[in-house]
């Protein structure tokens, strides 16, 4: 059953927010979410280019507290 | 009070020291113990496999007798743990033994996971065991010229081991006179050459100095005998494959369930499994979002000794782990510089020195006195 996993990146610099959500997104099954939580603002940008070029789903993303949230699912 | 560590390397070994030091009177009373259940009776100096791999270091440099490295105080067994039983505070061993604990570290490191791309291990060099550095040397040696591919999965042990090892195969080729035969092709997954944004904007002008051509968004898909192809849908040709593949906790972790890929849940700070108070991990077994490095393992080592030790004599851990993280980096040309960082603050790395790259190889050898729990 798909389920919406946390990669908490906060306050984290390596290997970084991107690097955590590549690596778990090979743990995760297709159709699973993933909300990254970043303090990075570089991440709302570089997580959803790199989920376009590989072909995922970028749902939404938001910062709330400091705190960015990219939220993505794993489609294939 | 029984204290279990599980695993002889890098932080298991440092902890173990540590608390020895720091519970000696309550050892010597019969207060406390100290047990250490590794799988092999050796130790190995892991950061050293670079260096056997661009023939820089002979494989026997690399090891101690673990028994040597360990204080007196410290029982120590060869016996790898197989079941965990957390609930129950005790541990199954391969012998069939049965281990109870008041206390238990989980210190049992990570694996590369060539298998987990097909054709990687088929096809790639790699240089993260014994047997892989040491054949890497031999094909090397082979290695007249051609296009060589730097490429990596995630996550991976030691993050700077792609710019390392781009950088001392240079040298390397420079050295046998063949570097204008060779055009050098790195890749990174992430948008830039390093994770570390202030270690990309050093590395790629040096890239561009040295005639180093990348790629970044570049993850490992598949590799067949002359191409590599990425999960963003690029295709490079190579003649020679150098992969820093990715890693996994180890089987027994999985085994037992304790975390998705062998990285077992653990507090930021603290370092217990999570939902577990007498239970912790410390290096490459956490699922922490920081480096799979020898500097992790060795600092988480130290704060969780100081807190295991508290909390025997004063019943209260003392201070939490800030994140801290030292990484020398090998930039070629007899130079070398740093990152180190922790949760709050940034790596501000300076321009490689010689003084730097001195320091590491005499660190090379310091490592036995560190791992004693002397530097």
């Amino acid at each position: 059953m798909a389920e919406r996993k946390l990669v908490d990146a906060k306050n984290t610099f390596c290997p970084g927010p991107l690097m955590e959500l590549i690596g778990q997104m090979k743990l995760a099954e297709v159709g699973d979410e993933l909300e990254v939580l970043s303090t990075d603002k570089g991440s709302a940008n570089d997580i959803p280019e790199w989920i376009s070029k590989v072909g995922h789903e970028h749902l939404e993303s938001f910062e709330k507290d400091g705190v960015w949230h990219i939220i993505v699912k794993k489609v294939k | 009070m029984k204290i279990l560590i599980v695993g002889g390397g890098m932080g298991g070994t440092i902890l173990a020291n540590n608390l020895a030091r720091r519970l000696s009177g309550e050892l010597k009373s019969g207060k406390a113990s100290i047990t250490m259940l590794s799988a092999s009776d050796k130790h190995m100096y892991q950061p050293g496999l670079l260096y056997v791999a661009v023939g820089k270091m002979s494989p026997d440099e690399l090891y101690r007798d673990q028994a040597s490295l360990l204080e007196s105080s410290i029982n120590f067994r060869v016996d790898p743990v197989t079941k965990f039983d957390l609930a129950g505070n005790h541990v199954i061993t391969e012998s069939g033994k049965q281990y109870d604990y008041d206390m238990i570290v989980v210190a049992t490191g990570s694996r590369p996971h060539a298998d987990g791309t097909p054709g990687l291990a088929e096809h790639a060099l790699q240089f993260y065991t014994e047997a892989d550095a040491l054949n890497m040397y031999k094909n090397l040696q082979k290695f007249d010229g051609g296009k060589v591919v730097i490429a990596m999965g995630v996550p991976h042990k030691c993050p700077m081991a792609p710019l390392e090892i781009t950088f001392m195969l240079a040298d390397y080729f420079k050295d046998r006179g063949i570097w204008d035969n060779v055009e050098m092709y790195y890749t990174y997954p992430i948008g830039r050459v390093h994770t570390l944004e202030p270690v990309a904007n050093w590395a790629a002008p040096e890239f561009d100095r040295m005639g180093v051509t990348y790629e970044t968004f570049f993850n490992l898909k598949e590799v067949t005998a002359n191409t590599v192809i990425s999960e963003e849908g690029s295709e490079v040709s190579y003649d020679l494959l150098v992969t820093i593949p990715s890693h996994k906790g180890m089987q027994v972790i999985e085994d037992n369930e304790l975390g998705a890929g062998g990285f077992i849940p653990t507090d930021r700070h603290r370092l217990n499994i999570e939902g577990y108070d007498n239970a912790f991990v410390i290096g490459d077994t956490t699922n922490l979002p920081i480096s799979k490095a020898g500097s992790t393992a060795h600092f988480e080592a130290e704060a969780l000794a100081e807190n295991i030790a508290s909390t025997i004599k004063i019943g209260t851990p003392v201070r939490d782990y800030d994140g801290k993280v030292f990484c020398f980096i090998e930039a070629g040309e007899g130079k070398a510089t740093y990152a180190m960082f922790n949760y709050q603050n940034p790596p501000d790395p300076q321009a490689p020195t010689k003084g730097i790259h001195w320091f590491k190889t005499a660190y090379n050898k310091m490592y036995w006195a560190s791992a004693r729990g002397l530097l």
